[in-house]
């Protein structure tokens, strides 16, 4: 009884932890299956997202999850700016310029975040940030389960999205055959800058939601970053469903692992499910 | 009195990387006509259609559409001038819907106005599309797929409608039906250019007809005269 009541705590825990990094991983995984681009620079972009955040409500003293009404658009017309002047012309020489690119406006966000904000970590401390919720015997941090909320909106809110609108079905064309949506006059450049903006809107709303679950430094991109990827791989590459699985996958082997090995496993023991994953099913859990 | 021309592709050379896969081809199709690109694999019949698509820019040479030069041109600007493609292998988007795959093809603006009348008529010629519209593409058969991809070409309301291997891997009597069709398209004012490995075939449908060989234009004319060619008929007719 002890022993179950003991597990509860970390699988709650480990699953609404999932939610924060599916909501990390989604726009990394957007771009991945529609632009077949691997964006190195996603995790930094998601930091950026929380420092904008922290400037909202330590500047202009606005909420940080309601001065998204204005870092979603900002987030979403540099990604497409991106995508647009950098991404789309190293594309053309090679996959391999477009990683090269990525990691130089990785290493260009991360200098930038120091220079303006100093390495000292910052957080997105609110009214409601510090509170916690009571779930029968366990009680949890409150932003956990908005983290958790915030998911599966987001989520819906693609999905529907990419099925619904026009743009999103183009997306979808370019995504499954790139010289076919050619031939029926899809602008795929056009198509692709829109979908790294909206990866970017989208690792705004990651960003903040991380801010106020973590705090952050100017190099917290990268091992976001790297979670991400694990995600991405665990739940099959560019499936929305997949992304949200793999991150609670992801989830519940930190914190199952923390549980039983020490927290200093933690790590340890996720990224050796994601290669065990990987081994035995290569294409992930919802890979095509 | 001069002819119009709706196409003119004069001498072009095109490349895939390194490879050289077209030398010095012309071609001219005037509108209302049917014409067949014919020769084997490799020949470089694709590349020619993709070049006028717009996917291969050539190296040496122009195509022009009703005398506008359009090798500079991307493939989606060409699309919107009228000029739609038929892939080989039909390349239908497999994880959307039929219904879906047609709307894709009337992602142009001019085509977008007209979208619900071009998808009446391409329900009236392929009906059972209507049936089939709410399937994933990739859960058709492979005649069905072939509809998929020629009604997604009408839906961008094009002038020229180039086809690319349309026959290849389907049943005889589904073949007939397409060209069927095809000729049904043709009275409705479209222009046609298709590529085609059967020879019998491509000369009893078109009017007129190019052979290649190795990225070359060898031989062209009216289909009449090229079936009494004395290379046509040894090299595919084996007489």
């Amino acid at each position: 009884m002890t022993f179950l009541a003991d597990l509860s705590m970390p699988i709650v825990m480990g699953i609404l932890l999932g939610g924060l990094y599916a909501v990390i991983a989604l726009g990394l995984s957007l771009i991945f299956g529609v632009v077949k681009e691997i964006n190195i620079a996603h995790g930094d972009l998601v930091i950026l997202g929380s420092y904008f955040g922290y400037v909202a409500m330590t500047i202009i003293g606005i909420d940080p999850i309601l001065s998204l009404l204005i870092g979603m658009p900002l987030l979403f017309g540099i990604g497409f700016a991106i995508q647009k002047y950098l991404l789309n012309r190293a594309f053309k020489i090679s996959m391999d310029a477009t990683l090269i690119i990525a990691f130089g406006i990785s290493i260009i966000l991360q200098n930038t975040y120091q220079l303006i904000w100093t390495p000292f970590p910052r957080g997105l401390t609110t009214s409601y940030s510090l509170k916690s919720f009571s779930a029968g015997p366990i009680r949890l941090p409150l932003v956990y389960l908005l983290n958790f909320i915030v998911a599966i909106v987001v989520m819906l809110f693609l999905r529907e999205f990419l099925r619904r609108t026009y743009l999103g079905k183009a997306i979808r064309a370019a995504a499954q055959d790139r010289k076919a949506a050619h031939l029926m006059g899809i602008n795929t450049d056009r198509v692709y800058a829109f979908t790294f903006a909206i990866a970017t809107a989208l690792a705004a709303i990651a960003g903040v939601f991380l801010g106020l679950t973590f705090p952050f430094t100017p190099i917290s991109g990268m091992p976001f970053l790297i979670i991400a990827l694990g995600v991405v791989v665990l739940g099959g590459l560019g499936s929305i469903a997949g992304t949200f699985v793999g991150g609670i996958a992801f989830g519940l082997a930190q914190t199952l692992g923390g549980h039983f090995f020490g927290v200093a496993a933690q790590m340890l023991v996720a990224y050796t499910m994601v290669l065990v994953v990987l081994a035995v099913i290569p294409r992930g859990i919802f890979g095509r | 009195m001069p002819e119009e021309t709706l196409l003119k592709v004069s001498h072009i050379d095109a490349f895939h990387g390194s490879f050289q896969a077209l030398w010095d081809v012309s071609l001219s199709v005037k509108p209302g006509e049917i014409i067949a690109i014919i020769g084997a694999n490799g020949s470089g019949k694709s590349t020619l259609l993709d070049a006028i698509s717009g996917l291969v820019h050539p190296a040496k040479g122009h195509i022009e559409f009703e005398g506008k030069d359009i090798s500079p041109l991307e493939p989606f600007q060409i699309v919107d001038l009228g000029i739609s493609q038929v892939p080989e292998g039909r390349r239908v988007f497999p994880d959307l819907s039929v219904l879906e795959n047609l709307i894709i093809g009337s992602y142009n603006r001019k085509a977008r106005s007209e979208r619900a009348q071009n998808l009446h008529r391409v329900y009236q010629l392929f009906p059972v599309l209507r049936i089939r519209k709410a399937q994933l593409a990739k859960t058709l058969s492979g005649g069905e797929q072939q509809m998929v991809a020629i009604g997604r070409g009408l839906m961008s309301n094009p002038k020229l409608m180039l086809l690319d291997e349309m026959s290849l891997g389907l049943a005889p009597i589904l073949v007939n039906e397409l060209y069927r069709v095809l000729r049904e398209i043709r009275e409705r004012g479209i222009t046609i250019l298709f590529v085609e490995q059967n020879v019998r075939r491509s000369l009893t449908e078109a009017e007129r007809a190019y052979i290649m060989e190795t990225g070359r234009v060898v031989l062209s004319g009216k289909v009449a005269e090229l079936r009494e060619e004395e290379k046509v008929k040894k090299a595919y007719f084996g007489a």
